[in-house]
């Protein structure tokens, strides 16, 4: 049975190959995401101010959509996860809220469960299941979860995983026979929309993650949201000034288990990340 | 009227309170669960406000108490029933085997020598290690080993190389049940070593440490001599973090309460290592500077300015690893700047909670704890010492978190009501 799926803008845009990676590792493990029939943006950041009933409207629609689609919507952008997730939070516990977003767009909503697909593959799958499927173990790769924010905080709203010790992607890491490198920047804010912005500050935030998981010994970083992904992927680009030879390409996690289950070559993706993988030179 | 006291942990209240209960004439029971009385202030190395040398005020009332005759102590016991009410109280101790035979055994350590085994040392909070046959510190009282045979390997080494035959693997545990008139409690503290710890690296870097393990690096008779050293690599720490109110004051993590001790022992640290370490530097996270006591601010203020201390009002959301130092980042939240440190030792001054077995002894006597696992008193301004059970009373730490002149006092206190029943007794007052 498949799984109702709310792609975004941004996996259907810059970050394609995270979406094909990870449709690809979901039908492989029989869990196949079916994108819902109607969908817009989320609005891309939770709204802050408290009575912002408007900035609601365009998530609770995308909720909608998904209850008509069954009893839970999945999403693989953390960004997405994050505003659909609080968004329903919200819902579910300020009716009068419901009632004016329901007078305005006129949909009945009533409920719908938000998970991101790592809680997938950790509560319906489990990562011992998940790790009898793998058919080209990573063995030796070293590879640093990077977190972010989104993904875990705030966590009352968001529940994922331990917010200052989070571990989802260090078992997921473990499940494909990988090394985890555990680094303590895991959880640090990237920079986030200041690259738009105020590009120098968030390219020094970006650094100092990339930095201290190379200083742990990292070859690979895998993330699950990308804007975290571009701002630790792009100022590693290589440019006139050329490049310093320290790289560590910037993975989704689909496009690492994509690799891990041995899927073909097509679905992984790496021709759209700065700072490519070398997967041949994983093998032992 | 059993005109005898029950007093339930021997640390520096049980102590205070079998010393005036047996000061005047009547007989106590000091029942203690480790091998050695003394509790915690023996693990100080000094105290504030004067600065007094702990062991040098603690031993001679712990040689007192090991001496006097109106005190039996019954170590490495515990409390396992009690029956009646206040002047008959039936109650049942469990002496657990010292399998060390008290009266042949000359401490002269030969045991201890030749012993292959090697765990941490609990009075030296595991920075150093002991043998399974050990006595908790050399001024242990009573100063008899002890053999720990949940660690025991049974070599037999011990057995042989004891010039006064006083080790004997066949001791059994013993029940010993007898009536008392009054009971205090005088469980004492633990402290608190949860995730509020675990967040700043307690228990995963070998550099942090809680404020216990610090004393005894302060300590002369510490594993190190009094020399402050990094337990990673024995080099002496040149910066310094002190974080306040770990887990105190943390409704998150259940502890909302204030743990009372540590600003003063924050600033005791402080002074301590500055004497030690006259080049280091110290900053301590603070949330508020609370020195209700007499000399108390005045203390802190001092080792503020005498010794350049670098107080900064906030909290500190990370500590990690960085190249052989320990990065602490936090925030001053009076020039709203962050703060970033490269420290060689973080110290943490971790809340106090009840001792583990509080809430069995509350529920064996049946007197109230909070929700915390103190205990409760039948008023807490007007009876702050009286249980609501007649004839049992209660002083120190396990009431809540306090200091050893608050704690002294209370254990005087609660001394003075048993006495006040068996005077009453004798003087036929109803």
């Amino acid at each position: 049975m498949g799984i109702p799926y709310f792609p975004g803008c941004t996996l259907s845009t810059t970050a394609k190959n995270y979406d094909t990676s990870g449709r690809a590792v979901a039908k492989a493990l029989g869990m196949e995401l079916e994108e819902l029939a109607e969908w817009q943006c989320c609005g891309a950041t939770f709204p802050l101010v408290l009575d912002d009933s408007m900035a609601l409207i365009a998530p609770t629609r995308i909720l909608y959509q998904a209850q008509q689609a069954g009893e839970r919507v999945t999403t693989l952008c953390a960004i997405c996860f994050n505003v659909l997730r609080r968004s329903q939070a919200l819902l579910d516990r300020d009716p009068e809220m419901l009632d004016r977003i329901k007078w305005f767009t006129e949909q009945e909503y009533s409920g719908v469960e938000v998970t991101h697909f790592l809680g997938i593959l950790r509560d319906d799958l489990g990562w011992d299941n998940l790790s009898k499927l793998v058919v080209r173990p990573l063995k030796g790769l070293r590879v640093a979860p990077y977190y972010g924010c989104l993904l875990l905080r705030p966590h009352d709203e968001v529940g994922l995983d331990d917010p200052e010790s989070p571990t989802i992607m260090h078992d997921l890491v473990r499940a494909l026979g990988a090394k985890v490198v555990d680094f303590p920047y895991n959880i640090e804010c990237c920079g986030s929309y200041l690259t738009v912005k105020e590009p120098q500050v968030s390219e020094t935030m970006s650094r100092d993650i990339v930095s201290s998981a190379r200083e742990h010994g990292a070859q690979v970083i895998i993330t699950a949201c990308p804007l975290c992904q571009f701002n630790l992927d792009y100022p590693q680009r290589e440019t006139e000034s050329g490049q310093t030879g320290n790289e560590i390409p910037v993975l989704y996690f689909t496009q690492l288990l994509a690799i891990a289950l041995g899927l073909p070559e097509e679905t992984w993706g790496l021709e759209d990340n700065y700072i490519g993988l070398d997967v041949a030179a994983i093998e032992e | 009227m059993i005109e005898r006291a029950l007093v339930i942990g021997a640390g520096i209240s049980g102590m205070q309170a079998a010393l005036d209960i047996a000061d005047s004439g009547y007989q106590v029971l000091l029942v203690e669960k480790e091998p050695t009385i003394g509790g915690h202030m023996a693990q100080l190395s000094e105290t504030f406000p004067t600065l007094d040398c702990a062991s040098c005020i603690l031993t001679p009332r712990m040689v007192e108490v090991g001496q006097h005759a109106n005190i039996r102590r019954l170590l490495l016991s515990e409390v396992t029933a009690v029956e009646g009410e206040v002047g008959n109280f039936q109650v049942k101790i469990l002496r657990h085997p010292r399998y060390v035979i008290e009266d042949k055994c000359i401490a002269c350590g030969a045991c201890a020598k030749v012993c292959p085994v090697k765990v941490p040392s609990e009075f030296e909070c595991g920075l150093s290690e002991r043998s399974a046959i050990y006595m908790p510190f050399p001024q242990a009282v009573p100063a008899i080993y002890h053999l720990d045979r949940d660690v025991c390997e049974e070599c037999g080494k011990c057995a042989e190389k004891c010039p006064a035959q006083a080790i004997d693997y066949d001791m059994q545990p013993k029940t010993l049940e007898i009536g008392v008139g009054a009971i205090i409690v005088a469980t004492g503290y633990e402290l608190y070593d949860g995730e509020a710890a675990q967040a700043y690296g307690y228990g995963s870097y070998p550099d942090v440490l809680n404020g216990l393990e610090f004393e005894r690096l302060l300590s002369a008779s510490g594993p190190t001599g009094g020399e402050v050293l990094r337990p990673s690599d024995g080099t002496v720490p040149k910066e310094l973090v002190f974080i306040q109110c770990v887990g105190s004051r943390n409704p998150e993590h259940g502890m909302p309460y204030c743990s009372k001790i540590c600003c003063m022992y924050t600033a005791k640290h402080a002074i301590l290592y500055k004497h030690r370490v006259h080049d280091g530097q110290v900053y301590s996270f603070y949330m508020d500077v609370r020195a209700g006591g007499k000399g108390y601010e005045e203390f802190v203020t001092r080792a503020m300015e005498e010794n350049h201390l670098l107080y900064i009002r906030g909290r500190v959301s990370k500590v990690f690893p960085q190249d052989g130092k320990l990065m602490v980042w936090g925030a001053d939240t009076l020039t709203g700047q962050k703060v970033e440190i490269a420290a060689d030792m973080v110290v943490l001054a971790t809340a106090i909670v009840p001792s583990a077995g509080a809430r069995q002894v509350a529920e064996m006597l049946g007197i109230e704890v909070d929700e915390f696992g103190f205990y409760v008193p039948s008023n807490e301004e007007m009876t702050p010492i009286e249980s609501r059970v007649p004839g049992i009373f209660l002083a120190g730490t396990g009431l809540g978190p306090r200091d050893i002149p608050e704690t002294v006092a209370q254990a005087s206190g609660a001394a003075a009501k048993a006495l006040a029943l068996f005077g009453a007794a004798k003087a036929g007052v109803q």
